[in-house]
């Protein structure tokens, strides 16, 4: 049977990573490659690089990064963050990307996903959705895609704009719940649940895991295919193998 | 000795995975050429044709690039490795784009998953995508250091139904039971993507590196 996924995220802001990354034995905690190294011997199914760059200047440092990483590391790798074009879809691909997350450009121009797709294939383009809670306490449940980090609203509801992208012919999608990211209080599983009923391609969850058991309930009763964590990982509160010797205790196919 | 390694390039996907990882098994002074050159591939020790995307679009292109006699030849001749569209090529005709007809090495269709459920009553998703067991349904020099029911990384929403039975050598279980790796003679075919799969996939590619058919 098919494992669930489990795909630590890391945030790379002009080329190191941020947000923290503590491990015993790693000598330079902030260098993407020598924790993707990490967490591939620790048995990641795949590695998400996020890229938060804000000044163009340094964008460029992202595609090295991927670059270093894809020489050796031989596990699939995402890469989002600024992907705008064709030509940025191309040279993530051409520098060892193995799919690229596209986000707000999307939600912009959907005709982009619809472009890069039939241009690159379904496989490689990944379609990021953040989305946060609109329905008010009793009212039947709904979510919102909002852009700019959750706080512009887009009037797009989730999982409609979930279903028009798979039919733009998105691979995946990458679901981030804005309400509970951040918050370690576990994935918005509603949410997932709904998303991932609606759509026939794979859903990874993202936004809220503060625990090993909060990777089960994404999977079990979110229904997620992949679940996608930074927090947990980067600071060894647990280890990627213990998560996956944890959700196989709790009957969750996973590859150890 | 030295050897020239071809990984065929005819502008289907993402071959820098592909090349990066079998030069990391390849010995240092072996050559890599990643090409669509058809004199390079047939004079190439070995020869590793990948490809990712729509049936119709790799027919298209191997046909532009004038593939097919190389490939052909390749694929009889020395030793072969097919991964991904480029096992599924080899194959009769696939059922994708209304129907397309492929290079026809191996008599047999390719297929799409059906839609299925898993023991819980979950859909299956398709693509499938990620990391699903392999059963290694003969024994072979490529499976040598590779456990049974090891996980390899798929992404794909079809299959290939070869006729012959005694091509199969792996079957994996998705929904269906489906044949996952082919192989005859030189030639050895994967459904999944070796250069993505971790220690196992190295090691597979390692042993088409140093493979004497």
């Amino acid at each position: 049977m098919l494992a669930k996924r489990i795909i630590p995220c890391l945030d790379v802001d002009a080329g190191r990573v941020v947000k923290g990354v503590k491990f015993v034995d790693i000598r330079d905690a902030g260098d993407p490659v020598e924790v993707a190294r990490r967490y591939n011997s620790e048995g990641a199914d795949e590695i998400t690089f996020l890229d938060i760059t804000a000044s163009s200047d340094d964008r460029e440092t992202i595609v090295h990064v991927v670059e270093q990483v894809a020489g050796e590391v031989f596990i699939p790798l995402t890469v989002g963050g600024g992907i705008r074009t064709s030509e940025d879809v191309r040279r993530m691909l051409n520098a060892g990307a193995d799919k690229v997350a596209i986000n707000t450009a999307a939600v912009f121009n959907p005709e982009f996903v619809r472009e890069a797709t039939s241009r690159f294939g379904s496989q490689c383009i990944v379609v990021a959705i953040d989305a946060k809670r609109t329905s008010g306490e009793g009212e039947p449940a709904k979510w919102e895609i909002f852009t700019h980090g959750g706080r512009k609203p887009t009037g797009l509801d989730a999982i409609k704009w979930a279903r028009k992208m798979v039919e733009y012919g998105a691979g995946e999608i990458l679901l981030t719940s804005m309400d509970r990211d951040g918050t370690k209080i576990g994935f918005d599983l509603e949410l997932t649940r709904a998303i991932s009923d609606a759509v026939t391609v794979p859903v990874i969850a993202s936004g809220g895991v503060g625990n090993l058991q909060h990777l089960v309930d994404g999977v079990v009763q979110g229904g997620a295919d992949a679940v996608l964590a930074a927090s947990i990982f980067h600071f060894a509160e647990y280890s990627i193998e213990e998560a996956k010797r944890f959700m196989a205790a709790q009957g969750v196919e996973v590859r150890l | 000795m030295s050897k020239t390694i071809a990984v065929i390039d005819y502008g289907m996907g993402n071959l820098r995975s592909v090349s990066k990882a079998i030069e990391h098994v390849a010995a240092a002074d072996d050559q890599i050429h990643v090409t669509d050159d058809p004199e390079l591939i047939l004079q190439a020790d070995r020869v590793v044709f990948p490809g990712q995307g729509a049936a119709r679009d790799c027919m298209a292109a191997i046909s532009n690039h004038q593939l097919n006699r190389a490939v052909l030849e390749a694929a009889s001749s020395k030793p072969f490795l097919g991964i991904c569209m480029g096992m599924q090529v080899l194959m009769s005709f696939s059922e994708e784009n209304q129907g397309t007809q492929l290079m026809g090495l191996f008599p047999g269709q390719v297929r799409h998953f059906p839609e299925s459920r898993d023991a819980q009553g979950a859909r299956l998703k398709i693509p499938q995508m990620g990391w699903n067991r392999v059963s290694q349904t003969r024994p072979h020099p490529l499976w040598e250091g590779i456990e049974d029911q090891t996980r390899f990384y798929f992404v794909h929403s079809y299959y290939v139904d070869p006729e012959q039975p005694e091509l199969v050598a792996g079957t994996t279980d998705y929904g269906i039971r489906f044949t996952s790796v082919i192989a005859r003679d030189n030639l050895f075919a994967t459904q999944f993507h070796p250069e993505k799969s971790a220690d196992a996939g190295l090691r597979l590619l390692r042993n088409f590196v140093n493979w004497q058919p």
